[in-house]
């Protein structure tokens, strides 16, 4: 057994691009929807933004089952916390008991997440925790294999006070940027957009992205000029 | 620092340190057991009104086929079932536990048994042993909330699809799905598509082979079509069937009759040491 085959015993794991950026009132989550056991692509569709509460989502990297697990443990901490305190977690507390169990088992766990979300305290927050379970507050954060061909991009056009629009557009450019050159992040772009007045779904299949690069066609190629010249074949 | 970190115990939630001892093992030259593993190819597709489950009938251990007619397709509860591939024993195992504690929580609940309960025993259970129970699996069923259906990975990962394919035979499988799948599938259309599916991995597949096992669950309904395709008959068989000589040698036609068991003797002495 090798190749493509061997591969499919490999631990299912998501090759991610995840993207969390606050703007003017709120947060815009953003990732890819490939999964991969190997080389082959397990699931084209996944969804890595989970939520957590009404107004926290999380974006997932890393080991699948692991981040699953983390979330699904969360979920069930924050849903008692709501429940004791009559009233939504903020965004600090769903971070903070990610960085908890992220942190108490960093031997055992390989995964990165993102936590974001608005509440009435401290508004949208974006919340990072990498792999080691250190808890990141930053105005925006991005994570997975494609985001190292993102933190260029993201220092030269990020700014701060955006609105929903700019912030929606700059997270699908991102993922879509990462999704050409990274070969484990593809399939579609989903985005979670969260603030005061609720939760937004949004989800641009592959053939609505914008093409970078050598996906663009050629314009003035050599070739095209030589077509359009004369049909007949030179003679000498 | 990191030395001491992999050596500190963790704070409660998890306990690894048998899987730490384990991979000291392997790295120290144990050689692991083989298990009987099923080179499979499983599938399951949501239709109109329920759910489609299909599964090879192969099992094999190494190069040979263990069973030319195994069973994949699991019961978990009357409208819950199961696709294994992966280690026989496991798959076994772990759906059989599954269905079993399924049952107790019907009994003390008193509703049908939900598909995400069974989904959610079987990740936890399998995510504890971090994939060292190999069983991956397709889970599918109706409920109050209406069908469903899962993937579950050995390590405890799992994804919601519309269709999903498991095991060796999943490439093949997985080829026929995404070429035929739409949305709003006939339970006929459903049964011949999974069944295609299935057939692709049975000839495409060196792992998976042999007959062709269907489960469809619908709303208050279940129909386990088992070998509702047997496109491997047997290639052997003689027409004329086999016949045997009927000449055979009478050496003893005398009937002894068999000795009593026990002799008994009456006035025997005592025995003495």
């Amino acid at each position: 057994m090798d190749g493509i085959s061997g591969d499919l015993n490999a631990p299912h794991s998501m090759g991610t691009t995840i993207i969390g950026v606050t703007y003017n009132g709120g947060v815009v989550l953003g990732a890819d929807s490939r999964t991969s056991t190997g080389m082959y692509v397990a699931n084209r569709a996944s969804d890595k933004i989970t939520q957590l509460t009404d107004n926290v989502y999380i974006c997932r990297s890393g080991s699948a089952a692991d981040s699953q697990i983390v979330s699904d443990y969360v979920r069930y901490y924050l849903h008692q916390h709501t429940i004791q305190l009559g009233q939504p977690a903020t965004v600090k507390v769903a971070a903070n008991l990610v960085r908890m169990i992220a942190y108490n088992n960093k031997n055992n766990l390989q995964t990165g997440m993102i936590v974001g979300g608005w509440d009435k305290y401290e508004g949208g927050k974006i919340y990072g925790i990498p792999l080691g379970g250190t808890l990141l507050e930053q105005p925006f954060t991005i994570g997975g294999s494609g985001s190292s061909y993102l933190y260029g991009f993201f220092d030269q056009i990020w700014k701060e006070g955006m609105t929903q629009d700019e912030a929606e557009k700059l997270v699908v450019k991102a993922v879509s940027l990462a999704i050409a050159r990274d070969g484990a992040s593809g399939g579609v772009v989903r985005t979670v957009t969260i603030n005061k007045d609720g939760v937004v779904r949004k989800f641009y299949p592959g053939d609505t992205l914008p093409l970078w690069h050598e996906e663009l066609e050629a314009k003035d190629s050599l070739l095209d000029i030589l077509a359009a010249a004369s049909p007949e074949p030179m003679v000498s | 620092m990191t030395r001491f970190a992999e050596s500190a115990p963790s704070k409660g939630g998890f306990s690894f340190d048998l899987c730490k001892r384990n991979e000291m093992l392997v790295q120290k030259g144990l050689k692991q057991p083989s298990f009987l593993k099923t080179g499979t190819t499983i599938v399951g597709l949501v239709f109109q009104d329920g759910v489609i489950l299909g599964a090879d009938t192969r099992a094999t251990e190494g190069p040979i086929v263990a069973d030319k007619n195994c069973e994949k397709i699991h019961y978990m509860a009357p409208n819950i079932y199961c696709c294994g591939a992966g280690t026989a024993a496991d798959t076994e195992a772990v759906t059989d536990m599954v269905s079993s504690n399924l049952k107790l929580h019907r009994y003390h609940t008193g509703r049908e048994s939900r598909v995400v309960t069974a989904l959610t025993l079987l990740k936890s259970h399998l995510f504890s042993y971090q994939g060292h129970v190999s069983a991956a699996l397709v889970l599918g069923g109706v409920d109050v909330t209406g069908p469903h259906l899962h993937t579950i990975y050995p390590h405890g990962s799992t994804d919601t699809l519309p269709f999903a394919t498991m095991g060796s035979g999943s490439l093949a499988a997985m080829a026929i799905f995404e070429s035929k799948y739409r949305e709003g599938l006939t339970r006929d259309e459903g049964v011949k598509i999974v069944a295609e599916a299935i057939c692709s991995g049975i000839f495409n597949d060196l792992g998976s082979g042999s007959n062709v096992d269907i489960c469809v669950i619908t709303k208050g309904k279940q129909e386990y079509l088992r070998n509702y395709m047997l496109p491997n008959p047997r290639t052997y068989v003689s027409e004329k069937g086999y016949t045997f000589s009927k000449k055979t040698e009478v050496l003893l036609t005398k009937i002894t009759p068999l000795r009593e068991l026990v002799e008994v003797i009456e006035g025997g002495d005592a025995m003495e040491e």
